[in-house]
């Protein structure tokens, strides 16, 4: 692999026609692997990172039914922080935003990582007492998280209108939430892994496996058989299926999460704003456009496509927020599939069919956790067992009714 | 938009809905064991293609009823009332890829 640099891309761009090489290869799956990874997003693409880079694995294949990253990793708004309630939450995404804060130098490639802090707002009294609970916990969870009074939001936001139907009360800050490029996380990672020997596997979808005693011998896909002892699904909104052609069920409800931007304008926005009660965030990329979300529409859908109510409720609540843009045209609005756990806690670690490992129930919040699931799946791959960052996070915790149960604790989940 | 048709009230618009997800799922016996409770109150079929799931009126009569609905596509493909046994779909039901 050529490595990026000032001084490569002063080459290339002198050049009259630059001559990139390609970033990582394409290639047609060989026939056994000692680790099948399937589904070429963020996660899939970090654990074969991870396997290669620090576990010494070679003949590892990231098998992708489209392309890289055409699922949730390329469809996201890009937001990471760790200011989690539950202590097995913080420790987990604190982790993965540290592992954030070094990636460009880790994979040679600019995630352009903004650490321009998220701020939550409070819209009443009650909400700002639970707030500075929430806060204190985080405190405790060794994360940083400040409360802020509406003068020091209005000082840090100064186009925001804190006279909404419900007044901005406070809210409360976590300085390193950031947003980064998800197409650089993607790439980046596929790069180089690539690089360490990772076979990158597009258009090859997986149908079914060869399962014998209950033990994983291989997986079928549209591109033949492949032999191997141990295959780990990260497959997003396509888990349910896919797990149940390996006779599991799973607690996952995929549903259609939808974002979109405006047109770019100057810079204007400081931070990553989000409210919880009139439900929606946003923040201005490094091109101008403003991205916006809110929640998922809370109906089963595998069509990866926005109902247009949502769409407008976003779009009135971030007015509500900045009516300073009611100018502004939307560019583009989008969706992805995304898998729903019933307490909003990712699913990882081991299944009842030995070989078989699981990495799913993201829902909306998986980007920020890309490259600690790479870490952790990848460590609970080659032992067999569940890294400790994830042990409470296991497919038995429904039988076992110990729930993280961070949907209750989080507000928006993003 | 989708619009739903209400057994009771006729075709609405989506907004005046609340979805109630996957129909027909029985509550096992007090004597089951941990895994069936898990199963029954966690695990879901989560089917793309024709999937038979409950919604409720609640900006309009109040009702609950089933429907029949792809969900590759949103296209609404039957309705009953609670209680009803789920009507056979001739050449529809089973999932897509
Ligand atoms: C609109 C939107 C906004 C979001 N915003 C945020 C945010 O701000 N912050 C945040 O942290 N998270 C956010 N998320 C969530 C985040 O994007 C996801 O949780 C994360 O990208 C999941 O990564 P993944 O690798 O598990 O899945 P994906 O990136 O979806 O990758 C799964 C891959 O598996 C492939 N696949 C499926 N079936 C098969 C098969 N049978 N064989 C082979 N391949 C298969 C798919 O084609 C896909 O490429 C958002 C999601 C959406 C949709
Ligand atoms: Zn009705």
């Amino acid at each position: 692999m050529k490595g990026y640099s000032f001084y490569s891309i002063l080459k290339h761009g002198m050049r009259r026609k630059p001559r990139w090489p390609a970033a990582w290869h394409d290639v047609s799956p060989q026939r056994s692997y000692d680790a099948v990874i399937v589904g070429g997003g963020g996660h899939g693409l970090a654990t074969a990172y991870y396997l290669a880079r620090t576990h010494g694995m070679r003949r590892v294949a990231v098998l992708e039914k489209g392309w890289l990253g055409g699922g949730n990793s390329g469809r996201n708004t890009q937001v990471s922080r760790s200011n989690y309630f539950w202590p097995e939450s913080a420790a987990f995404y604190d982790r993965s935003l540290q592992l954030y804060e070094t990636l460009s130098h880790e994979l040679n490639f600019n995630v352009m990582l903004s650490q321009r802090g998220i701020l939550s707002l409070a819209h009443s009294h009650h909400e700002l007492e639970t707030m500075r609970r929430w806060a204190n916990a985080i405190q405790v969870n060794d994360v940083d998280s400040e409360i802020l009074s509406p003068q020091q939001i209005k000082k840090l936001e100064p186009l925001i209108n804190l006279d909404t139907r419900f007044p901005v009360r406070g809210g409360f800050i976590q300085r390193r939430g950031a947003i980064s490029r998800h197409d650089a996380v993607n790439w980046g990672y596929a790069r180089a892994a690539s690089a360490l020997g990772v076979d990158i596997v597009q258009n090859c979808e997986v149908t079914g496996f060869d399962l014998r005693n209950g033990e994983v011998r291989g997986v079928e896909t549209t591109r033949g058989s492949i032999s191997t002892e141990r295959v780990c699904l990260a497959v997003a909104g396509h888990s349910s299926q896919l797990a149940a052609r390996a006779g599991l069920r799973l607690p996952i409800t995929s549903m259609s999460l939808q974002a979109m931007v405006s047109e770019p304008i100057k810079p204007v926005l400081n931070t990553i704003t989000m409210s919880a009660v009139i439900h929606m965030y946003v923040s201005q990329s490094d091109r101008g456009e403003l991205v916006l979300g809110g929640g998922a529409d809370v109906y089963n859908s595998y069509a990866q496509r926005g109902g247009l109510p949502l769409l407008e409720q976003n779009v009135a609540a971030m007015l509500e927020l900045f009516p300073v843009f009611r100018g502004l045209r939307l560019l583009r609005q989008w969706a992805g599939t995304v898998d729903i756990s019933p307490d909003t806690t990712p699913i990882m670690g081991l299944t009842p069919v030995k070989g078989l490992y699981i990495n799913a129930g993201w829902g909306t919040g998986g980007y920020k956790a890309i490259p600690a699931g790479g870490e952790t799946m990848a460590h609970t791959i080659v032992s067999d067992s569940p890294h400790p960052l994830i042990r409470a996070f296991g497919l038995d915790r429904f039988a076992t009714g110990r729930l993280v149960d961070e949907g209750a604790a989080a507000g928006v989940a993003h | 938009m989708m619009q739903l048709q209400c057994p009771y009230c006729g075709v609405r618009d989506e907004m005046e809905f609340r979805f109630g997800g996957q129909s027909h799922i029985t509550r096992p016996s007090p004597e089951a064991t941990d895994a069936e409770w898990a199963d029954y109150l966690f695990n879901r079929d989560n089917l793309k293609g024709v999937h038979a799931e409950r919604w409720y009126h609640g900006f309009g009569c109040g009702r609950w009823f089933n429907v029949l609905r792809d969900t590759s596509t949103h296209e609404m493909l039957g309705v009953y009332r609670m209680g009803a046994p789920r009507p056979a779909l001739p050449g529809k039901d089973g999932e897509t890829p």
